[in-house]
């Protein structure tokens, strides 16, 4: 028959006979998730961000988030601030530094063209502390800055670069209000978003990998190779997860963005491989399985061509599941500069500078990384309990959601 | 057990003697010539083969002995004790005020399970935690201890009520915001899959009154999977507020990590992992226990 049709294209193909192609478990997910408008929308919102992500990867947008394009702190265009607050705008050719709006600051002292507005601040943190913490532990009231050196580095730089020509007019307001440095704020959530979507991605990505591999071998194979690997697993859970990461990121002692999705990937992959195990466990001794061995087909064939798209389900809900956590990791890890390196913008290093920008005042830009945040992850969220109800039903009226 | 610890010190071992490098590098710092980088080997038994650095590894766990930490030259022993009392003083509060009020809240959620207010709790504690705890640290400090002043910024006395009254109010009210959310959700499901049972219709059928269905006969019920949760949040916790103790300045063991990680303090940080994971484990066994005391109808093997 298909030989006809392929000497004789233009003669209309046989008539076949219409058979009923019973659903399978992804499309029949997919109809449920479209019945479920909450669902619908997280997974608009998400993949808005991915899309967010992606066209700030290329470098389409928020190329230039590094430009300063405000003056320093300059608040968002919407509010009014009071006299005290609103610098005079700098002078065109740059000869005037726009003064840093924190009023107690002795800036003139340093004669450096950014001061560092926090120094007041902190001196009293530091001084209002007992002074018997300190006994114990030597330094242990130092306020730790891991950044100290590269700011420096930068604050030079742009000294340089303020005394060339090229130096533009500065605006007194931005949209959403600029940083330190003047930034645009939206820009860098932008950026931030960015990276922050980014590591968490590709970690769970590793992860589940890892997991799904492991989790594949041992409950396949089953008798010493899954008490191995059981043995593996129980030793890597009972360490708990932060303190795990931070270990392997003391031990690796060099940050970038691929040091810190490789620390998350290769510590998170744990709870993957239980769930995985188990359902290779379950499946091995199916029907299917058992006729694809008649057939001869090889373990590896079996176990990833027959069993895996069985099981992918539940690798699917685990990769969303894990992508939440890790971004939320990845912003304690940055925060604490143990993840993303200073040049890099992620909202964990967003918050870091927000922590003492609030002090003065200046909450845009902890709002900005909040609201990105919070938007991401509550609809990932949504959308994996949705994804998991969707795909496995039964566990719907279980868990009651 | 016995295995998994085995598994946990070879772990760690090798993490941090052949991931980690020579550490004799870090400690020597940039300035330093050959000689003071084998003497230092030297003291570190670094220049011994793996297996007599893994016994030497051993023989440290065995006796609590870790040596000095390499960045202040305290004893790792003396620090870890020093540090675990200010880390229980929030923490032991934090667990019991946390397991007490989402067990309750759990309980009266499932009252009116399906119903609005359902719905809106529900909703609200995925919104919440979808806020990065930095935001709620950042924020509670500002405005309680910062511009309101009902807590003091940070800091941490010698005496115990002091402490307990003065400086671990706030870090434990930031710790009860961020943990009510996540175990609300999850033991309302425990609780929810305990109010279909047949059991419970039978109680219902016989005239007991519902509060005593909820509070006796489903939460006696929903207490295995709740203590399991428990139990495994235990060792997390006492890292979980690392945070709150770095931002507060609470000597306590999360921040030990946090320092000793900045400054590259290996026996701390490795001591550290050792005894959390150990900790991990018999919290394990303990739970195993407490369900035999709970529910008579569980056997152990």
């Amino acid at each position: 028959m298909p030989i006809d049709t392929a000497l004789n294209p233009s003669a209309a193909p046989p008539r076949e006979i219409p058979h009923a192609v019973s659903p399978g478990l992804w499309t029949l997910a997919w109809r449920r998730l479209k019945t479920d408008s909450v669902a619908m929308v997280s997974l608009a919102i998400v993949f808005a961000f991915i899309l967010l992500m992606i066209v700030s990867g290329l470098g389409l947008i928020a190329k230039d988030w590094a430009k300063e394009v405000g003056i320093n702190y300059a608040p968002p265009s919407w509010i009014t601030l009071g006299a005290t607050d609103a610098p005079p705008p700098a002078l065109p050719g740059g000869a005037a530094e726009p003064n840093v709006p924190a009023g107690p600051t002795p800036g003139s002292a340093f004669n450096s063209t950014v001061v560092d507005p926090l120094a007041d601040v902190i001196a009293e943190l530091k001084g209002g502390k007992p002074a018997d913490a300190g006994a114990a532990g030597g330094d242990d009231n130092k306020v730790v800055d891991p950044l100290a050196d590269v700011m420096k580095d930068i604050r030079s730089d742009q000294a340089g670069a303020k005394a060339g020509p090229a130096a533009e007019e500065r605006r007194a307001t931005l949209p959403f209000g600029g940083d330190k440095w003047g930034r645009d704020i939206i820009a860098k959530t932008i950026k931030g978003s960015e990276t922050s979507i980014f590591v968490g991605l590709a970690s769970a990505l590793v992860a589940v990998f890892i997991g799904t591999v492991l989790g594949a071998f041992a409950g396949y194979y089953g008798r010493w190779v899954d008490d191995v690997l059981n043995w593996f697993y129980s030793v890597f859970s009972s360490i708990p997860y932060l303190l795990l990461i931070l270990a392997v990121a003391a031990v690796l002692q060099q940050k970038g963005t691929f040091t810190i999705v490789l620390i998350l990937g290769l510590t998170g992959w744990s709870g993957v491989f239980r769930l995985i195990r188990a359902e290779y466990l379950k499946h091995k001794g199916r029907e299917y399985v058992m006729a694809a061995d008649a057939l001869g087909a090889s373990h590896s064939r079996k176990m990833f061509l027959h069993i895996f798209p069985n099981v992918s389900h539940v690798v699917l809900v685990q990769l969303s599941i894990l992508t939440v956590g890790f971004i939320k990791a990845e912003v304690i890890l940055s925060f604490l500069g143990f993840g993303v390196p200073v040049d890099v913008v992620s909202w964990g290093s967003m918050l870091n500078e927000a922590q003492n920008e609030l002090i003065l005042g200046k909450w845009w830009q902890l709002v900005a990384a909040t609201i990105a945040m919070a938007t991401l992850v509550t609809a990932f969220s949504l959308f994996t309990d949705a994804l998991r109800d969707a795909l496995d039903p039964k566990l719907k009226g279980r868990t009651g959601h | 057990m016995a295995p998994t610890m085995l598994g946990v010190v070879l772990l760690v071992f090798l993490l941090f003697n052949w991931v980690g490098g020579d550490p004799a590098y870090v400690l020597a710092g940039k300035i330093s010539n050959q000689e003071q980088i084998d003497n230092i080997r030297r003291q570190l038994g670094v220049d011994q083969p793996y297996y007599v650095q893994l016994w030497i590894f051993v023989k440290q766990i065995l006796t609590a002995d870790f040596g000095a930490s390499w960045s202040t030259n305290e004893s790792v022993s003396h620090i870890l004790m020093t540090r675990l009392g200010p880390s229980l003083t929030v923490l032991i509060p934090l667990l019991i005020l946390v397991t007490i009020i989402a067990v309750g809240l759990a309980l009266a959620v499932a009252y009116v399970r399906g119903s609005l207010t359902d719905r809106m709790v529900m909703i609200v504690c995925t919104v919440g935690l979808s806020i990065s705890i930095l935001v709620y640290i950042i924020v509670f400090q500002y405005v309680f201890a910062y511009k309101l002043g009902w807590f003091p910024v940070q800091g941490w006395g010698n005496d115990f009520w002091e402490n307990l009254i003065k400086y671990a109010s706030l870090p434990i009210l930031i710790g009860l915001t961020v943990s009510i959310a996540p175990n609300l959700r999850l033991y309302r499901t425990f609780v929810l899959d305990e109010i279909n049972q047949d059991y419970v219709r039978t109680a219902r059928a016989k005239g007991v009154g519902e509060n005593r269905i909820m509070w006796i006969h489903v939460l006696r019920n929903a207490s295995i999977p709740i203590i399991t949760n428990l139990m495994a949040e235990l060792p997390g916790l006492l890292l979980g507020s690392f945070l709150i103790e770095r931002f507060f300045s609470i000597p306590g063991i999360g921040r030990e990590v946090i320092l000793a990680v900045e400054r590259s303090d290996f026996p701390v940080i490795k001591a550290i992992t050792v005894y959390v994971a150990f900790a991990t484990i018999i919290t394990n066994l303990l739970a195993d226990l407490m369900y035999k005391a709970v529910d008579p109808r569980v056997q152990l093997k």
